[in-house]
């Protein structure tokens, strides 16, 4: 279907490793080395972090963009079978499979909710508590703080038990009856939702609140007295300060909120009814795992890595178009 | 001036107040429900008319949990594998962030972007890659298998994060140390380090929470020795098809989020500042 060097040409790996290897025996350039140390000082201390990175992050996805170019399913783990190469057949055979743009889509649409929320929320109380007095702002950081410390499987477990259609208290406290959160696909993904943005709103609100108190009170209070409104004053004079702190926390929540796992896995028990609560890393672990399907999985998770890349290459621009210096 | 203004927003303040402390109690209710529910007696547990209080505490989830499941054990796998990799990622990233921000040298810029893009690689889609590698290393059912990945992962953060925490230092500092006659090796441990220190505690608190919270690798890695488990993965034990043992599930949560929230009490001034430093950089 596809000749060998067009597909080598597309794994990431190798210009990776090309790399490792053509640096080393490299001398650094003398003119800024301050004291008589060796050249080879910096890279001695890099060491012990470059082999496990390279050992454990960078080697496995090369592996990974390699296994989605092969068959490699039970047969061939338990080595009955020998391993081929399979060209883009894995990837034909998800971009036709319609569950696999349902998913994606899913999930982008749900990362994109989780991350908008994450942020409303989070801002709209980091600016709340820059005006009230110590004890309501003590109280707000500490629950705050809570919520942060939960681990991604207990905050699963107990907002599921505070929906629970007969144990919970939550559908007491609304009247709803029996409802069932998850049974649902819309239902099952706000409860999702839910828990989400309870976790991860906290890094937000406490990230941009360091940053509000780091803008000079004068200015904000200039613009007070020239008459603007909180939300002019929030949108004309802090946001704009805060720029910095905003692309860093929504390129964060991006990250985290696209490969959301253990909350869907646990919410709704492996994906939802019939798969109606899948998301691409969900998706990913079901093929490989459950239906041992493991080249298929790898084919997602460089979909994964490729959309997270993307991400990346944005970010990247942001910082530099900000001047900052690496 | 300043007193018309104090007045004008008085009214105002008051209800952001009163806002602030409602938001507070919505947002520390789940982890009320979460340890209520772990003392109550089952009897008040399975009852469809969930009340906020309880008039008989009892330990028996807890009990239960410690009994049936081995509980004390999972638990001391998740603290040595969150542990070890606290310590080996704050040592490490402390050596690379110190090597990119004090050293000049060829493919820095390089390094720095490729430690920018390695933390946006999604570890859950390299679970099965890492399969593979632990199974060929004999890896499987190891604790092992969960403290390597993890240190790799948390490695890049940690080190984009320390970059400016070590950056703050003044280079006079270092100058001074030289011309006292201190080694490069000493000024590191018994100078940079100390001073570095309030940003590796925010950077480890990272670290320690993905390895705490680790739910996927867990499950993947630890197939057949549940001697190996680690928390989340005998949390899921109390989930049962016909019906969950809710009590112990709470108990279970209750265990496991309890020192993570103790170790943010412990930290959280300096990781308030510690990100206030990371991101005015």
């Amino acid at each position: 279907m596809t000749t060998p060097d067009t597909t080598s040409a597309t794994l990431p790996a190798p210009r990776g490793r090309t790399r490792t290897t053509g640096r080393t025996p490299t001398p650094a350039p003398t003119r800024t080395v301050r004291r008589r140390t060796s050249a080879w000082t910096p890279w001695l201390y890099l060491l012990p972090a470059l082999a496990v990175i390279g050992g454990l992050l960078v080697y496995p996805v090369y592996q990974l963009g390699l296994i989605s170019f092969l068959e490699y399913t039970q047969a061939q783990v338990s080595g009955g079978e020998p391993t081929y190469f399979k060209g883009f057949g894995n990837y034909t055979a998800l971009f036709t499979d319609p569950q696999f743009w349902q998913v994606l889509l899913a999930t982008v649409l749900f990362a994109a909710a989780c991350v908008v929320t994450t942020l409303a929320v989070g801002c709209a109380l980091a600016v709340l508590l820059t005006r009230v007095r110590a004890l309501p702002r003590l109280a707000l950081m500490v629950a705050a703080l809570g919520a942060w410390a939960t681990p991604a499987v207990t905050g699963s477990t107990v907002w599921v038990f505070l929906f629970d259609p007969d144990f919970g208290p939550v559908n007491r406290l609304l009247g709803l009856g029996d409802f069932s959160w998850t049974y649902g696909r819309y239902s099952a993904f706000a409860l999702v939702l839910l828990e989400v943005v309870w976790c991860s709103f906290p890094f937000v609100m406490v990230t941009v609140y360091a940053g509000i108190k780091a803008i000079p009170s004068e200015v904000l209070e200039a613009a007070a007295l020239d008459g603007a409104s909180q939300w002019r004053i929030w949108r004309s004079v802090m946001a704009p300060m805060l720029r910095p702190i905003l692309v860093v926390v929504t390129i964060q929540s991006i990250i985290w909120d696209f490969k959301l796992f253990t909350q869907i896995y646990v919410m709704t028990n492996g994906g939802g009814i019939a798969g109606q609560n899948l998301v691409l890393n969900v998706y990913a672990y079901q093929k490989a795992f459950a239906s041992s399907q493991y080249s298929l999985g790898s084919a997602i998770g460089v979909v994964m890595l490729l959309i997270l890349l993307a991400v990346t290459l944005v970010y990247l621009r942001l910082l530099r178009r900000q001047g900052e210096e690496l | 001036m300043s007193p018309t203004l104090f007045r004008v927003r008085r009214p105002g303040r008051l209800a952001a107040e009163a806002v602030t402390l409602l938001v507070a109690a919505a947002v520390a209710f789940p982890l009320y429900w979460m340890v209520l529910s772990a003392l109550k007696p089952a009897g008040e547990i399975q009852s469809t008319e969930p009340r906020p209080w309880t008039l008989s505490p009892s330990l028996d989830s807890f009990r239960r949990v410690f009994d049936q499941q081995e509980f004390g054990r999972y638990f001391l796998n998740s603290l040595i594998v969150a542990g070890t990799v606290v310590l080996a990622s704050a040592l490490i990233a402390f050596l690379a962030a110190t090597a990119v921000t004090r050293f000049r040298f060829r493919f820095r810029t390089t390094l720095l972007v490729m430690f920018l893009v390695a933390q946006m690689v999604p570890v859950e889609a390299l679970t099965i890659p890492l399969f593979f590698l632990m199974r060929d290393f004999g890896q499987l059912n190891t604790l092992g298998s969960l403290i390597l990945p993890h240190l790799a992962f948390s490695l890049p953060f940690a080190i984009w994060m320390l970059r400016g925490f070590v950056k703050a230092v003044p280079e006079a500092l270092e100058e001074q140390a030289q011309i006292d006659g201190a080694s490069r090796t000493r000024f590191l441990w018994q100078i940079l380090f100390p001073l570095v220190f309030p940003g590796l505690v925010a950077t480890s608190v990272f670290s320690f929470i993905s390895t705490w919270n680790d739910f996927l690798f867990a499950k993947s890695f630890l197939i057949s020795d549940t001697s190996q488990s680690t928390l989340p993965m005998a949390l899921l034990v109390f989930f049962k098809p016909d019906e969950n043992d809710w009590g112990g599930i709470m108990a279970g949560s209750t265990v496991m989020t309890l020192p993570v929230l103790v170790f943010f009490v412990l930290v959280q001034r300096r990781l308030v500042s510690g990100l206030g430093g990371a991101v005015k950089d």
